[in-house]
């Protein structure tokens, strides 16, 4: 299972962390600073793996972005990176070709659509289309809510006025 | 893109990240983290702030706990905003609850009653939502609280609600597998789900039902086997393809059930042979994730019943993957190898360049895997190459988790294949000294136990060689700065027991080093009392022995300052030397018999011999004694805690399922009753005793399955003959190795013999392989491969040594005789010795080891001129499977153009991708005209933030 998924930038500012086993928040801080400097300086030609307290961190880079994954020993890591790839062309196709500042300002947007693909540290969908098609429906309510906020502060503007 | 890509949130929120983007320090950014966290304290608790506003706040306290700090103070806003009635704001409110707050949080039973309701109600997505924090909040206790209704979600008519159902209760099982035992008739009716999706799920916690129980689901191999040919087949929908593969997620979850259920197994192993084949042979090893899947079917194929030739097909693929230029699937080849070496040790032997190629490599994860490998492959001829390996590297690194794991590594491995007694010792003291604090004290004790036990009963030079050699060693190493712990209670003991047994040492030599060390180590206290009962020893020895002992003044300055510790411990230890120093030799001889370490000792766990004085006392008027658990007053006292405890989760939220019986309770008896039995009382000093005295009972029996036992039988078999002592000291020994090996040339080699290895050396040095890597070859695969390899070589050369072996295997497979062969490795002497010497040796040529190189070589350069390529290319169409896929390729883009990162601003960076996508540019501007309408100019510092992630 993945224990964790962690998304860091190149200067080792965390844009998106999701713990799926527990951790108290001083080891939360302690295993983001250990991995960030483990990952962060392994060079580009090397494995995209690395062992760390008994568990695997698959992680790949995106531009300037690292993605990680935590996994257990006996998982699969190709799979894994693969699962990585998955959300990013997911994310990609819902933010029209991503780039590292959508999930700097959208970063709960990111969240909402990890947790349509993975769920307890597993994964839950492998079609991108469905995964699409259940964040346009959540987004569909948002989009109603906006509207609604929008007329009414267009009644309160025109009442003002 | 339309709005998805805007941003909703204040210009206040967007300047937050922004000048955290810009923060030029880590100080600097934790100023503004914790001036914000001021705003929100303060904001958050104000009356009547607009739900949108909330919503604000708390998606703010999400980013300011991802970064580091702590924000719990409004974790009770988050879970109230989940009671709220909006979608919208009750989904922000989920997602910052399972953010914020782990399964054992106590606002968790605050979510509790939300979470029943919204799983009951009629829109899809607030159920959905529901589900999400239900796998990550539920814990054990609550389980019973949403169980019911979770149950009831698998028949929803919307898939992801069946979906994400499966998987709570997949979390559900987890946590509390009882909890779930009565659903598994659910899981596999969903096994038969119209969605794949649903389908997919269910294999999740079907993988681990399986797990724990394989014999109960072996009707469904016949399932899983057509689910996956469906897949394979492409019957499920386009939608769940991925990079031109069909369902591969499902598929690898498939396979892994598999390999599960076939686990020796061959009825089930062999419905799945037609299945794994057809993987085999239609995936697309171009892309990653076609290797991901023949991955998943390599581990498959070597845990099911073997079959030959899914075994070829794994092979096949290991050996592309380990040719492949990809460090990831390097590894994966290593890792792959591992697995399949149990069942056909034989494959190793091609790829021992290759292996040796990913040991030296810089990688140090490839590294890592490379020695684990190794390590599965250890045996009794290579154990000190690796050993000695494994140590250098242990050496080397500091990380600790993993340190600890290679020395306990080293010490197994040490402890079954051990060629000689004094390299054991040698061994464990390399690894006690390097990472003695790290490893089990078990290990001490049983190294302890070695050199007092010696390792056989018939011959006590041996053993006393053993002792005196060890004992020189730690007086040796005792010079050395910070040793461990453990290592010098081990150092002590010895030298206590065995100082001055062969007389070459004095008492007062001993007695000095010893008082040495408790000086040297006084923060120590277990050490400091090691050192007192060796001295104890000593001199206990030296009385005994008619001889007369004069307290060395160091010797009577620590004892006196022990006779004032503060630790009771050594105090005692210490009036105990000085009242034995006061004894007669005979008294002395009966307190501290010479070498009685290895003596049982009886201990009496009733302490009978206390029955007289318990009696008179009794007599006197005492109290009898009440064993613990049949004292009232405790009884009270539980009795009181658990009303106490009751009465208070009463005052909660109730629900009946919490008093659901628990029928898992057995498995809590057995440490109890274990607890107890180690309290029996055995005086302190006797430790290494006492350690014997568990262990002895098993050397006895020899068959002990205990993991800490050294396998003496097989070392023994090694010291009588001498003729197998492996190849390490090739060095000192290569001239003689090369006459004998000038006679097998001139005894033995055909003349088609020596031809083919003309033709190889002629070839050789265009592959370029080390001499010393080719000794590391030799050395590390020599043991099993003198006659494994010789059959797998058996077709194409003719071995002139080794043909009567040959004639009789020719007409079966490869892999039958290579099973058939093992044994023959204690064949005729003379043969050995010929063939043994030139294992060891680089330079002659009748070096089987090299002849398979050799073979390696011309197949890779037959390639290579197959396609028409110079040697630059090791072979050109693996290059360009496992070089990046075109897919992936553009993801790289960034890591490709380092001008980019040069480039001084945002807008610019755009200009400056020549690779990228039609519509990226465009859409870039989009995005950074955005991001100025609303007032923000992101860190010019950084155009990488505009760089799209995908191409």
């Amino acid at each position: 299972m993945i224990h964790f998924v962690l998304l860091i930038s190149r200067q080792g500012k965390v844009r998106l962390i999701k713990w799926y086993s527990p951790y108290s928040q001083k080891e939360r801080t302690k295993v983001i600073r250990e991995l960030s400097g483990v990952i962060l300086t392994r060079g580009p030609k090397l494995c995209n793996f690395v062992e760390w307290r008994g568990f695997k961190v698959v992680y790949k880079r995106y531009a300037s972005l690292y993605f990680c994954m935590c996994i257990d020993q006996d998982d699969n890591e190709l799979e894994i990176l693969e699962i990585i790839h998955h959300y990013v062309e997911i994310l990609d196709r819902y933010f029209g070709s991503v780039c590292e500042l959508d999930l700097i300002f959208n970063f709960h947007k990111a969240y909402y659509i990890l947790d349509e693909i993975l769920i307890a540290g597993e994964l839950q969908e492998s079609s991108k289309k469905t995964v699409a098609l259940l964040i346009a429906a959540q987004d569909s309510l948002v989009e109603t809510a906006k509207e609604q906020a929008g007329s009414i502060s267009n009644i309160i503007a025109q009442a003002t006025k | 893109m339309g709005s998805q890509g805007g941003f909703y949130q204040s210009k206040e929120f967007l300047d937050l990240v922004k000048s955290i983007g810009e923060a030029r320090s880590k100080a600097e950014e934790d100023r503004i983290v914790l001036n914000e966290i001021e705003t929100l304290k303060r904001r958050i608790s104000e009356p009547d702030i607009p739900k949108r506003k909330m919503k604000e706040y708390i998606i703010r306290l999400v980013y300011v706990e991802m970064l580091g700090h702590d924000a719990s103070f409004g974790y009770i806003h988050a879970v109230k905003m989940t009671h709220d009635d909006s979608l919208l704001v009750k989904r922000t409110g989920y997602l910052a609850v399972t953010l914020f707050l782990n399964e054992d949080h106590d606002l968790i039973i605050l979510i509790v009653n939300t979470i029943q309701k919204d799983l009951k109600s009629d829109n899809f997505l607030v159920v959905c939502a529901a589900l999400n924090a239900v796998s990550k909040l539920i814990n054990e206790e609550t389980i019973p609280a949403v169980l019911p209704q979770v149950v009831e979600l698998l028949a929803h008519p919307k898939e992801a609600v069946r979906k994400k159902a499966i998987m709570a209760l997949h979390r559900f099982y987890q946590k509390s597998p009882s909890s779930v035992s009565h659903l598994v008739s659910n899981f596999r009716k969903r096994l038969c789900d119209n969605d794949p999706g649903v389908m997919g799920a269910t294999l999740c916690p079907l993988f681990d039902l399986i797990t724990r129980d394989v014999n109960s689901y072996k009707d469904l191999v016949i399932s899983f086997v057509s689910i996956l040919k469906q897949v394979v087949e492409r019957r499920v929908p386009k939608a769940y393809d991925y990079h031109q593969m069909p369902a591969p997620f499902i598929q690898i979850k498939l396979l892994k059930i598999l390999a599960l259920l076939g686990s020796g197994d061959k009825q089930s192993s062999a419905k799945m042979y037609t299945v794994v084949g057809d993987i085999f042979r239609k995936c697309d090893s171009s892309s990653n994730i076609g290797n991901a899947i023949l991955y998943e079917c390599i581990c498959c194929v070597s845990s099911i019943y073997p079959n030959p030739k899914l075994l070829e097909s794994a092979a096949d693929v290991i050996s592309r993957f380990l040719k492949s230029d990809s460090h990831n699937l390097k590894y994966m080849g290593v890792d792959a190898l591992g697995r399949l070496i149990k069942i056909s040790p034989e494959i190793a032997e091609q790829h021992q360049l290759a292996v040796i190629d990913c040991l030296e490599d810089p990688d140090d994860t490839l590294k890592r895997k490379t020695f684990e490998l190794l390590y599965k492959m250890t045996k009794s001829t290579n154990v000190e190459v690796i050993v000695d390996r494994m140590i250098d590297y242990m050496i080397s690194i500091n990380d600790n988790h993993y340190k600890t794991e290679i020395a306990s590594r080293c010490v197994e491995l040490a402890e079954q294949f051990a060629p000689s007694n004094r390299w054991f010792i040698q061994t464990m003291n390399k690894v006690f000294e390097h990472a003695g604090d790290l490893v089990n004290i078990k290990v001490a004790h049983n190294l302890m136990r070695l050199i007092a036990e010696g390792f056989g009963e018939d011959d006590d030079t041996a053993d006393s060689q053993l002792r005196s050699s060890a004992v020189e060693s730690y007086l040796c190493i005792l010079g050395e700065p910070k040793l461990p712990s453990v290592f010098l209670q081990v150092i002590c003991w010895v030298l206590g027991e065995y100082g001055t047994t062969d007389g070459k040492f004095s008492a007062s030599y001993i007695i000095g080093k010893l008082c040495d060390v408790a000086e040297a180590y006084s923060n120590d206290e277990t050490v400091k009392a090691y050192a007192v009962t060796a001295l104890m020893k000593i001199h206990t020895f030296e009385i005994a022995a008619g001889r007369k002992v004069d307290m060395l003044p160091e010797c009577q300055s620590l004892m006196e300052e022990l006779l004032a510790s503060h630790s009771t411990d050594l105090q005692q230890r210490a009036y105990e030397l000085q009242a034995v120093i006061g004894l007669d030799a005979h008294a002395v001889a009966c307190i501290m018999p010479s070498d009685a370490s290895c003596e049982d000792i009886e201990v009496d766990k009733g302490l009978s011999f206390l029955n007289g004085y318990i009696q008179e006392s009794i007599e006197k008027g005492a109290q009898p004694y009440i064993p613990e658990s049949e004292r009232s007053g405790m009884l009270n006292i539980s009795n009181f805690r658990s009303q106490d405890h009751h009465e208070a989760s009463s005052h909660g939220l109730r629900f009946e399922a919490y008093e659901l019986p628990k029928p898992i309770v057995q498995s809590k008896i057995p440490p109890a009753s274990l607890a107890s039995t180690e309290l029996v009382p055995v005086p302190e000093k006797m430790y290494p005793r006492e350690s014997y005295q568990t262990t002895v009972p098993s050397v006895s029996s020899d068959a002990g399955p205990s993991e800490l036992k050294l396998r003496l039988d097989g070392v023994q078999m090694k010291w009588g003959r001498p003729t197998f002592s492996p190849a390490t000291s090739t060095s000192n020994s290569t001239i003689s190795q090369k006459t004998v090996n000038g006679i097998t040339q001139v005894d033995g080699a055909s003349t088609a013999n020596s031809r083919t290895r003309e033709t190889y050396d002629s070839r050789k040095p265009q592959v370029e392989i080390s001499p010393e890597k080719k000794k590391l070859a030799a050395s590390l695969f020599g043991g099993s491969s003198k006659t494994e390899k010789r059959a797998a070589t058996g077709h194409k050369i003719s071995k002139s040594s080794s043909h009567m072996v040959e004639k009789s295997h020719v007409p079966k497979s490869s892999m039958e005789v290579a099973s058939e062969k093992t044994p023959p490795v204690q064949q005729p002497l003379d043969l050995l010795d010929l063939g043994e010497p030139t294992v060891t040796s680089t330079v002659p040529s009748v070096d089987p080891f090299k002849q398979l190189e050799g073979l390696v070589d011309t197949t890779q350069v037959a390639s290579a001129v197959n396609h028409g390529l110079t040697a630059a290319a090791k072979s050109p169409d693996i290059m360009a499977l496992y070089s990046e896929t075109p897919a992936d390729g553009d993801l790289l883009s960034g890591v490709l153009n380092p001008s980019m990162t040069n480039m001084p601003g945002g807008t610019t960076t755009r200009q400056s991708m020549p690779r990228s996508k039609g519509p990226n540019p465009k859409d870039s501007l989009e995005k950074d005209a955005l991001v100025r309408q609303m007032g923000v100019t992101p860190a010019s510092q950084n155009p990488n933030l505009f760089k799209d992630l995908l191409g």
